[in-house]
């Protein structure tokens, strides 16, 4: 029997740009065309604006780590302690954040301001953005 | 000055059920009795009640063991006939369904609300644990802030608000053993409390070995999953004369958001959604952070209570770490007595209405071995935080 999986989002007209976003490997965000404020969560208007012209935006995918933790409690059977979680902020906007898990890392080695590229793990049909020490400049 | 609701209003009773991480009864039955607590300590009756506040109220879903319903079953259970009331899962931190009633009788539409909050933790886990109860979730897709949290394991506010710990660590070089100080306090109170869940003494070596559930977050971080009921009774500044005691003044709310509602959006130094509230709270009023004289600080975990104590501004923030190190300061004796029940760090999670009683009790001077000495006059109690907080500074009558 397999364990089960992740917690998948329930993909909607809104978010769907969002969570299939890694099939070509490029992470992107709703911004405004009018402001140029990044929208994220996703929503139809602009938070700081009110305009209605949003649309996904390509970004490098490069990130720092703000906050982070090492889970050690079984939650879910999709997950095995230990794991890092994180909230990253995007290098085109600090303000723009994920929560996410740290991959490819050494747990002791995590910190605030690590330098971190999304990795994207596909699973059914969304692509969840994973982020890894940055490896390449 | 300004009329402000708050004059309008006093606590007049406060009631407390059993308390324990598993109680053998009927959730419905600790409401009861906490009811009928509060009545008996305000000297009111139920034919008396003419308002209704409680939260979260009915959520969608299987139970949850945070709620036992809101108004349809309350007023089932206790026959009431309220000509106002509300229960909402968004409000003003846990406070939220005294500012609510209090509002309401300030306005004109009751003389006296009575608030509950009802847990049944324990239990819920162990019938989840049984099967007698679906798992909540189940396998359909997550939605709403889950959307966001849950792919990644982030699954407990355990996880959500150890990011924002970490960062006070590494930004302001807060410490393990600064939080513990936290934990050891509540323990200390607890121990004089025969109400507390959790009375053996923590030592600082407990409480740095024990099991990690998410860095920084060890047990002892961790407020306790309980089954117990709080009731609150808010009544209007007129009936005075006809309650059983002198009651206790509700001085000022705070109920501001100042955040954007996210725990991964905003701020990392505290917990997010306490600076809103916090501020608002001395816009509302001539005392002071020097005034106050006893502090009830939500603790769901440690940090919560080391961003409330920033955010009201006992300190800088930064400086929570330093306040707290060592403990002599919030001790019972110390210049800002903290959570002195034991909090829900050890007294139990009874979701802030185990603070707000507290905050009643101390002022009353009826805290037994736990009282904090010198007739206590001013009374801080803050609920909330990650999602919308929500502040009272109650005093005695005056």
């Amino acid at each position: 029997m397999n364990a089960p999986g992740r917690p998948l989002p329930l993909l909607t007209e809104t978010n769907r740009f969002f969570w299939t976003s890694g099939a070509d490997g490029t992470l992107r965000f709703l911004r405004c065309s009018a402001c140029r404020t990044y929208a994220h969560p996703p929503q139809p208007v602009c938070r700081s604006c009110g305009a209605t012209a949003l649309a996904p935006e390509a970004v490098s995918g490069r990130a720092t780590v703000v906050g982070w933790t090492v889970n050690h409690q079984p939650w879910h059977p999709a997950f095995a302690p230990p794991y890092v979680i994180a909230v990253v902020a995007m290098a085109e906007d600090a303000d723009v954040r994920l929560t996410t898990n740290l991959v490819e890392v050494d747990h002791d080695a995590v910190s605030i301001g690590m330098e971190v590229e999304v990795v994207f793990h596909p699973d059914d049909d969304v692509w969840l953005p994973l982020f890894r020490p940055v490896v390449s400049s | 000055m300004t009329r402000r609701f708050e004059d309008d209003v006093v606590i007049s009773g406060v009631g407390r059920s059993e308390v324990g991480r598993r109680v053998d009864k009927d959730p419905l039955v600790l409401v009861r009795d906490a009811v009928d607590a509060a009545l008996a300590d305000a000297g009111l009756s139920l034919t008396d009640i003419d308002g209704l506040s409680t939260a979260p109220g009915p959520l969608p879903g299987p139970p949850m063991g945070y709620t036992v319903g809101g108004i349809e079953v309350m007023t089932e259970l206790l026959g009431l006939r309220p000509t106002w009331f509300t229960a909402s899962p968004e409000t003003m931190g846990h406070a939220g369904p005294i500012i609510d009633g209090a509002l309401a009788v300030s306005g004109g539409l009751c003389r006296h609300v009575i608030s509950i909050r009802a847990m049944w933790e324990g239990s819920h886990r162990k019938l989840l644990a049984e099967g007698a109860l679906p798992p909540p979730g189940g396998s359909s897709r997550v939605t709403g802030r889950a959307e966001w949290q849950s792919p990644f394991g982030a699954m407990s506010p355990a996880n959500w608000i150890a990011m924002q710990a970490t960062n006070h660590m590494e930004t302001f070089g807060t410490t393990r053993e600064q939080l513990g100080a936290i934990a050891l306090n509540a323990r200390a109170n607890a121990g004089r409390n025969p109400g507390a869940i959790y009375r053996e003494p923590l030592t600082m070596d407990d409480y740095l070995s024990a099991r990690t559930v998410s860095t920084p977050f060890g047990l002892y971080d961790c407020d306790v999953p309980c089954d117990g009921a709080v009731a609150v009774i808010v009544s209007h500044v007129d009936t005075v004369p006809d309650l059983r005691r002198v009651p206790v003044r509700l001085e000022a709310v705070g109920s501001a958001m100042t955040e954007r509602f996210s725990w991964d959006q905003g701020t990392m130094h505290h917990e997010p959604m306490v600076a809103g509230p916090a501020a608002h709270l001395w816009t509302r009023t001539d005392l002071r952070p020097a005034d106050v004289d006893v502090a009830q600080l939500y603790d769901g975990f440690t940090f919560n209570c080391l961003s409330w104590l920033e955010a009201l501004g006992f300190c800088a923030v930064g400086d929570g770490g330093p306040f707290v190190e060592g403990g002599a300061r919030i001790a019972l004796d110390g210049e800002l007595p903290l959570n002195t029940s034991g909090g829900q760090l050890s007294e139990g999670r009874l979701n802030g209405f185990g603070l707000i009683h507290e905050a009643v009790i101390q002022l009353r001077d009826e805290g037994g071995e736990r009282q904090v000495p010198g007739d206590p006059e001013v009374s801080l109690v803050s609920t909330g935080g990650g999602h919308p907080g929500g502040v009272l500074l109650l005093t005695t009558w005056r």
